[in-house]
């Protein structure tokens, strides 16, 4: 089929207002979240989904949360990764102790703390912005990462600091192998984001947005912005915390705090800028770009500098890898602030032309 | 004009004083507005015009005097109340949201009268998307009456200067407020695109009987729209009355001298 | 009290350290409106750019005498710092200019990152010593008052005061020079400055290059009290909270804030950890900048901020 719209006239307002309103996106959709589901089990090995697929999924969940808040209300958060730990931390209180906990449930408990603590670390957004905004989250960041290290009742008292969660289950069916875990992690990752474009293409979406751009005017439109950015700090945290959670249920098993380091919310931010801000399908490719490049480089550096006869290291590796996070953070900002999520949407709206491009 | 009815006093200013730490911005002024009818606020430069608008919607609170809406004091109003009192206002340096289409900036336009709570919203399915059907209705017919639907799905940023003061004021009016402050809505525009804007106000002023106060500086268009006019300079009100009365009042006269056409 | 004022003055010697990074945050905040979160990220650079070229030029020249390998270092160092800051100018700053605070704030954590990796890349990422002659020998004050006097290091009292003598200079070149006239011009009002004929990118080049040397002064003390090494990196982190209580826009503010999270810092730890578990002191420092954030934006030092529609 090609990607044609002529001859397709949209009705009614209600068909303007669809997710994916040109019916060939809608298919290419179905097919790639059929393929995620059915076709990727059948094809991937045990260590693609270790290394690459579930943090991959997991990861994309927690950038979709950090671009509510950055991409879509504007306001910058350097603690995502504190609001990690908060899921999985609350969750693993709530399952360890309330008997009978199903583990989805401790998962959303867990991200709703999150939403909770990430209202009160918000509320100086109310009064500031940019980089004393950032100074607020940081300090979260700092007071968590302490707190989860000091603070034993939070650990349930175990002697070495790290818990663990022995198996997660969902009405009845485990979740053991590594292809039921990326599956599990992909049907929250997938309602997860059709939840999140409802709520940006709706009002609230809209308050988000117009806070972002200009909040003196939106103010005097009818937004409240307590209302606005409060909201977007809970959403966020929300799905970052519900992310922490999952990576540490399903994709560690047992961890410590230093599993949600200030590193771990740079990395978070970095996602966003590189993927595209205010997008959501930009989540995805900042988190896959983010995943894969260090694998990648750890496979062509040896090979390239073993041409120029080179022998590179594992901290050389390391040192090239953050190099390139730095320079892509600046070329981004600078050429496209819209991140990969641009670049890829300039090409289909080329390709809805083609071949003629006037 | 047509059959629209000037009314009662809908919005009483008294005697309001504005001051930035040691600078007075506005000194004891007095005015006020009738239900239906088109009050222009003029004046030079620094005059203080936009700090009065920004008084009576709330972005700025005097530091004395009182503001009475329909009978009710707002001298403490912040600007989110004064859009729940249905008072509407455009920029003088455009204000939209730039990241946003031009159908998404007027919807933002209609958020004070949308019901639906997070969930149904994060949900759509219901009542949330009833909602948003709904209210596209209303707003696509500002985007009719404004004679901007080729222009519905575009990112504002790319308008060109004339076009955006259009949907600026499309999103004022997306709010169907009583009363429409507009600051220079036609600044910066050549004389067809005047003479549109002059057209957009007088219709929703006949239309919906929008009350509009607006600054503008082009005096034949304030002459020729406005029922009566408040003449600011330096912070201080140096005439009000009907455009023939200002045109003749010596004050207004000195001050404009050599600045008027 | 003896104990109480041996733990102020360690809290007031780190806090001056803390004083020196904050000034390279306001000299750059002050000049270009950037919150430039790579200034830790460059007192590694220049940390780790002294360390290895003390201990290469000695190689290169075969020469012995530590005092002069230490002086072409240091001369080395400061021109690899005017380098960084030329480039970023060029390269970054140029082409972000009139931007929100938060995405030159963003763009910024991509040159920390980017340093970091340089850095660790040309200079290895080991610890490096960093050995300018600094005495390490302890020292007893105030015998004749408290039994067995206050102990203080050397080390620290020679930092310190290398600190106050950058500051004091620092103030000088701002309020005598012409430059820092033109400085303190387009600190006041960008355009103005511009349109009287200041150079924008050559004073932003300036003002990047003495962050730079701040950078350096503050890697070398730190460096040879801890080695050259990636930890220096989280400085930046660590004196964040220090401009946010002084004030971004004033040099006394960073000053004052970094001796006062200084003392803060270690008094807390001291005379609060014990009972809390311990390693509070990074988060203290933020807790109580959070609190001026909602109470007094503006810090104790800097300007209202008052917006305009």
């Amino acid at each position: 089929m090609f990607y044609r719209e002529n001859g397709q006239f949209k009705t009614s307002y209600e068909k303007d207002q669809q997710v994916f309103s040109i019916p060939q996106d809608r298919w290419a959709i179905f097919a790639i979240i059929a393929f995620a589901f059915i076709g990727i089990p059948l094809l991937v090995d045990e260590y693609l989904f270790r290394a690459i697929l579930i943090p991959f999924v997991i990861l994309s969940l927690a950038a979709l949360g950090v671009n509510i808040l950055v991409g879509y209300c504007g306001q910058i958060t350097l603690g995502a990764g504190a609001f990690m730990a908060i899921g999985a931390y609350a969750g693993y209180n709530f399952l360890v102790r309330i008997s009978g906990m199903p583990t989805l449930g401790a998962i959303l408990l867990g991200g709703l703390t999150a939403a909770v603590v990430g209202i009160v670390f918000g509320a100086p957004s109310l009064r500031v912005r940019g980089l004393y905004l950032a100074v607020a989250t940081l300090a979260a960041q700092f007071f968590w990462d302490w707190a989860f290290l000091r603070i034993k009742w939070f650990t349930n008292d175990s002697p070495s600091g790290s818990v663990f969660v022995a198996d997660v289950s969902l009405m009845g069916w485990t979740v053991n192998t590594a292809a039921e875990k990326y599956l599990f992690c992909l049907g929250i990752l997938v309602v997860f984001s059709l939840l999140a474009k409802n709520m940006v293409r709706g009002s609230i979406g809209r308050q988000w947005m117009a806070i972002r751009d200009m909040d003196v005017a939106a103010t005097v439109i009818g937004i409240r912005p307590m209302y606005a950015k409060l909201s977007a700090f809970a959403v966020s945290s929300f799905y970052v915390g519900v992310a922490g959670a999952l990576w540490g249920f399903v994709h560690l098993g047992s961890w410590e705090p230093a599993a949600f380091s200030i590193d771990r919310s740079f990395q978070l931010l970095f996602m966003v800028i590189i993927g595209g801000m205010g997008s959501i399908v930009g989540s995805f490719f900042g988190a896959a770009f983010i995943v894969i490049l260090p694998l990648f480089l750890n496979q062509m550096l040896p090979v390239v500098g073993g041409l120029f006869g080179l022998d590179v290291s594992i901290a050389l590796v390391s040192h090239v890898e953050i190099m390139i996070f730095g320079a892509l953070i600046i070329f981004f900002l600078i050429v496209e602030p819209h991140g990969i999520a641009r670049l890829w949407s300039t090409g289909r709206e080329k390709l809805r032309l083609w071949p003629f491009p006037h | 004009m047509s059959g629209r009815k000037i009314g009662e006093v809908i919005l009483d200013l008294k005697n309001i004083t504005l001051r930035f730490g040691g600078v007075t911005a506005l000194e004891d002024i007095s005015f006020d507005v009738r239900e239906h009818e088109v009050r222009a606020i003029i004046g030079p430069n620094g005059a203080g015009k936009s700090s009065m608008l920004n008084v009576i919607n709330g972005v700025y609170r005097p530091q004395e005097g009182d503001i009475i809406l329909r009978g009710e004091h707002h001298a403490n109003m912040d600007s989110y109340g004064a859009a729940k009192a249905g008072l509407a206002r455009t920029f003088q340096n455009i204000a939209l949201f730039k990241g946003m289409s031009v159908l998404d900036n007027i919807m933002t336009g209609r958020n004070l009268k949308m019901k639906a709570n997070l969930l149904q919203q994060a949900v759509w399915f219901g009542p949330a998307q009833r909602e948003e059907l709904e209210h596209r209705e209303k707003v696509e017919e500002i985007i009719d009456f404004l004679e901007i639907q080729h222009i519905r799905k575009t990112p504002v940023g790319r308008l060109p200067y004339g076009l955006q003061k259009r949907v600026d004021l499309a999103r004022a009016l997306a709010m169907e407020p009583q009363i429409l402050l507009l600051d220079e809505p036609m600044a910066g525009m050549n004389v067809e695109e005047k003479q549109d804007m002059s057209r957009f106000i007088l219709d929703v002023n006949d239309q919906f009987g929008t009350t509009v106060v607006l600054i503008e500086h082009d005096m034949g268009v304030v002459m020729d729209i406005s029922d009566r006019v408040v003449v600011l300079d330096y912070g201080k009100k140096i005439g009000d009355g009907t455009p023939d009365e200002v045109r003749a009042n010596p004050d207004v006269i000195s001050a404009y001298l050599g600045a008027s056409h | 009290m003896a104990f109480f004022l041996e733990t102020l003055l360690g809290g007031l010697m780190s806090g001056m350290l803390y004083s020196l990074v904050a000034l390279g945050f306001v000299l750059i905040y002050k000049a270009s409106g950037v919150f430039n979160f790579a200034q830790g990220a460059m007192v590694l650079f220049a940390a780790l750019s002294m360390a290895r070229f003390s201990e290469w030029i000695p190689q290169w020249l075969g020469m012995e005498n530590l005092f002069l390998a230490n002086l072409l270092a240091f001369v080395v160092s400061v021109a690899v710092m005017f380098v960084v800051a030329w480039l970023i100018e060029r390269l970054v700053l140029r082409h972000l200019v009139n931007q929100e605070g938060a995405t030159l704030l963003m763009a910024t954590l991509g040159i920390a990152y980017f340093l970091d990796g340089v850095g660790q890349t040309i200079f290895g990422s080991d610890i490096y010593k960093i050995d300018v002659g600094m005495p390490k020998e302890p020292v007893f004050l105030l015998e004749s008052i408290f039994q067995g006097g206050i102990l203080i290091n050397k080390e620290d009292f020679i930092a310190a005061f290398v600190s106050a003598m950058l500051v004091v200079a620092l103030s000088i070149f701002f309020q005598k020079t012409s430059t820092g006239r033109a400085l303190r011009a387009v600190a006041d009002d960008h355009q103005a400055a511009q349109s009287i004929g200041i150079p924008l990118n050559r004073i932003w080049v300036i003002v990047w290059c003495v962050a730079g040397i701040t950078a350096l002064v503050a890697g070398i003390i730190w460096g040879s009290k801890l080695g050259a090494q990636f930890s220096l990196s989280t400085v930046a982190l660590r004196a964040l909270p220090v401009v946010i209580l002084g004030g971004l826009t004033s040099i006394p503010g960073a000053i004052i804030g970094g001796l006062i999270i200084g003392v803060g810092e270690k008094l807390s730890e001291v005379f609060l950890g014990p009972y809390v578990g311990g390693g509070i002191e990074i988060w203290f420092a933020y807790m109580l900048a959070l609190i001026f954030l909602l109470f007094r934006p503006q810090g104790l030092f800097g300007e209202k901020i008052i917006d305009r529609v």
